[in-house]
């Protein structure tokens, strides 16, 4: 049922942000790099499952959904990039 | 007129699966399931233009994005020491909100679709309650940086958050009007044109959702770049 998929996806997210904060906020990592590119990583990670999961783009056509996740994908390397290199 | 007087939203509605149809809890006597639909069939929610204008925005903060990551490069220390002046805790909270709020989004227009404009309705107020108080923690935050003497000139750092973060704020303001809308949609006899309004609203907070997480994973939590 999706309302129980969502419900699982929003769980998720959830505890996706409070690890992040949590990396954030404390020393989890020996280098402080390390944790950027994480903390980068999980926030497109989350925001690839509000498109596909609360925006509908997993049952949108093809293209629709290409475009969505090749943005998602596209951007995070180039932060990730910026900020690491 | 097939859908006068009942709820109905034909061509955009998933179908429910094989059997479940009885198991639809219903609001009310005039209410009814939607018609089948192949559950393979692709479906664009909402209308195609507020689309265009969802991919243009996130294209437009994407370069603020990398305006920001280019800018911390050339001063890694000042941005550095400027994001431990803001509180993490302000930006964690905003964020559940925030998700929180996307949740009962989706979750109102699954509701609407299966017929359930009440349950759709309590939804969408606990999503305005969301946004509300996201617009709280906000003014609160502004406050306590404009006491410590911090505003949009202090730094590059604090211009980039205030103008980020203002510009968002415009975002979650609107949003929130199309909540209310969305709300007295709801109540309404939804037909596929009005479905429509309602996947287009709720795309748009999913959108406003969405750059509020990168927002604080690039102002609040990344450290300063600089190995130990």
């Amino acid at each position: 049922m999706r309302i129980r998929r969502i419900t699982w996806v929003w769980l998720g997210l959830l505890a996706a942000t409070l690890f992040s904060w949590a990396v954030g906020h404390r020393s989890l990592f020996a280098d402080p790099r390390n944790a950027g590119v994480v903390i980068l990583a999980i926030a497109f990670l989350k925001i690839r499952f509000v498109m596909l999961d609360f925006m509908e783009l997993r049952h949108a056509p093809v293209g629709m959904r290409a475009a969505g996740e090749a943005w998602a994908i596209g951007i995070c390397c180039v932060l990730i990039a910026l900020y690491r290199f | 007129m097939p859908c006068a007087g009942i709820r109905c939203a034909p061509e955009r509605t998933r179908p429910p699966a094989a059997g479940a149809v009885n198991d639809l809890r219903h609001d009310s006597a005039d209410v009814r399931p939607a018609a089948p639909r192949p559950r393979t069939m692709p479906h664009v929610p909402g209308e195609s233009g507020i689309w265009i204008m969802i991919f243009g925005d996130m294209l437009v903060f994407s370069l603020m994005f990398i305006a920001f990551l280019l800018g911390r490069r050339d001063q890694t220390d000042l941005f550095a020491a400027s994001r431990l002046h803001l509180n993490q805790t302000y930006g964690l909270v905003n964020t559940c909100l925030m998700l929180s709020s996307s949740w009962c989004v989706a979750s109102a227009v699954l509701a609407v679709r299966s017929a359930r404009p009440r349950a759709a309705g309590l939804y969408l107020r606990i999503a305005l309650g969301c946004g509300l108080g996201f617009c709280a923690v906000k003014i609160l935050e502004y406050g306590e940086k404009f006491r410590a003497g911090i505003a949009i000139n202090s730094n590059d750092f604090f211009m980039y958050y205030f103008v980020f973060t203002g510009i968002h704020l415009l975002h979650v303001l609107i949003g929130m009007g199309v909540l209310i809308f969305m709300t007295r949609v709801a109540a309404g006899t939804v037909d596929a044109k009005r479905q429509g309004y309602l996947e287009s609203g709720a795309s748009f907070w999913h959108l406003v959702d969405l750059l509020w997480i990168a927002l604080f994973a690039l102002l609040y939590l990344l450290p300063s770049a600089v190995p130990p």
